[in-house]
């Protein structure tokens, strides 16, 4: 493809040097292991906990959902390297995305617990 | 003071396409906003999931008594293969960020070293699904059996291995009384035992009682079951009738064991055809008809997603080969693509979580 001088190439920022990728490598296999040891504390948990109206049960529901957002955010910030782009562009993928899904899960819990309560 | 503003904003830069506030190349920030908008349709599935879910209380099915299956293995181990495919693309996920970091070095031998790893590990992951699909189609051994009380339950324990039916009364395709049909003599239309077993306790050609059931054949042979017994059988209830309270997932007790007469109370079901096994979009012996399709349609779309994102892979490591991406200066393409990729490993964190833990 021939390279036109008028348009500025984004693409050539990211690039790095040997140094900094053994870095980025590192920082890789780390995220690599956090997400694998909460993928097994999860499983570990959901063979524990039973599902009932116990407290306990409510509790671990509550931190999975809360790990779930933890790997999400490890994903994307890290993985998909939003955590290394622009802030105001970080902000315009992540606040809609966050107003609309928390919006949606109060919603759709709300009105399902309401439902479930009728029938 | 009229020319102020001028100054700040420069024309020739700010305002004619040339420059992103972001920073960030068109196809990328494309690509970021596809997954936005896709983000809030799988957001969409899952609420709805969640929505339904609530609203149905306990007949619900839970996730570490519905996926407790290895291949290859018998017994009980729950959520062990779900882990299993999560951890396989977490694993993808991270060659493909690999791929990405040696494509800011122009490294093309570690780019394609990568990309071939990504894309093999999508391939073992669609595998794995087409497993699990294959095995909650199939269902389990005990099916889920309505009661003589009219609740609903499903069934934990160690099926007893079927050895032989022994002809009573002979049809069209098996002849002589007292002989044996095997898995190694069966017609192909039964299949083989287990199959024939299933098949005829639906369609109510099963009758007597546990350790002396008779089976009608395709072919109207009648034949006694020759049927180890089952160890352990447990009956959970999922929807009460009028003897059998609901049982709750937090307390084995309240589950129908053997000295409470599961045993007969299965094969009273069995003898009168009150059986689901498996999973269709009519019906499935996990739960209510909606657990399936809910089933049936996120995990589908998770995995097309997948499958497309194997093919985009193909594409670029097709390209890394030729030497496209390193002629044009940059590996901004694989960058992309890892995008999708990872955004696909994002979902299925939310799909574990959400199908198979709580």
């Amino acid at each position: 493809m021939e390279q036109r001088d008028d348009i500025i190439e984004y693409s050539l920022y990211n690039h790095h040097s040997e140094e900094e990728g053994k870095k980025m490598r590192k920082k890789i296999w780390k995220v690599t292991l956090i997400l694998s040891l909460v993928t097994l504390f999860e499983v570990i948990c959901g063979l524990i906990f039973k599902q009932g109206d116990s407290f306990s049960w409510h509790a671990i529901k509550v931190i999975f959902i809360i790990l779930t957002v933890v790997k999400a955010g490890y994903i994307v910030l890290s993985f998909m390297h939003l955590g290394d782009e622009k802030k105001a562009f970080k902000w315009i993928i992540l606040l809609p995305y966050l107003i609309f899904i928390f919006y949606l899960i109060f919603v759709g819990l709300t009105e399902g617990a309401a439902v479930g309560m009728k029938m | 003071m009229s020319g102020h503003a001028s100054n700040e904003i420069n024309a020739n830069v700010g305002w004619d396409g040339k420059g992103s506030p972001f920073s960030v190349g068109y196809g990328k920030l494309m690509m970021w906003f596809f997954l936005v908008s896709d983000a809030l349709t799988f957001g969409g599935f899952l609420i709805a999931y969640g929505f339904t879910r609530y609203s149905y209380g306990g007949s619900w099915p839970i996730g570490e008594e519905t996926f407790d299956a290895l291949p290859f293995l018998h017994g009980s181990y729950p959520l062990a293969y779900v882990a299993l495919m999560t951890f396989i693309l977490i694993i993808s996920s991270v060659t493909m960020v690999l791929a990405v970091e040696a494509g800011h070095r122009m490294d093309r031998k570690g780019v394609t070293k990568w990309m071939l790893a990504t894309v093999l590990g999508g391939l073992i992951f669609v595998g794995s699904q087409a497993w699990e699909w294959s095995h909650f189609i199939h269902g389990t051994k005990f099916g889920r059996v309505e009661l003589s009380d009219g609740s609903v339950a499903t069934a934990k324990g160690e099926f007893g291995k079927i050895q032989s039916f022994e002809i009573v009364k002979p049809g069209a395709h098996y002849a002589g009384i007292g002989e044996l049909i095997t898995n190694d003599n069966i017609t192909k239309e039964d299949g083989d035992l287990m199959h024939a077993f299933q098949h005829a306790a639906a369609k109510r050609n099963l009758s007597g009682t546990a350790g002396a059931m008779m089976i009608t054949l395709h072919d109207g042979t009648v034949a006694r079951v020759n049927k180890d017994a089952d160890q352990g059988l447990q009956l959970i209830v999922k929807e009460a009738g009028t003897l059998h309270a609901l049982s709750s997932a937090d307390d084995e007790t309240t589950r129908i064991h053997e000295e409470e007469g599961s045993v007969a109370l299965y094969y009273e079901a069995l003898s009168k055809g009150n059986v689901v096994y498996g999973a269709n979009l009519h019906e499935n012996e996990y739960g209510p008809q909606t657990y399936g399709h809910f089933f049936f349609f996120v995990t589908g779309f998770h995995g097309f997603h997948v499958t497309i994102g194997i093919i985009l892979n193909i594409v670029i490591f097709l390209n890394v080969l030729k030497g496209t991406y390193h002629k044009r200066g940059h590996y901004e393409m694989v960058e992309k693509g890892g995008l999708y990729w990872h955004f696909v490993d994002l979902v299925w964190v939310f799909v574990f979580t959400f199908f198979y833990l709580i």
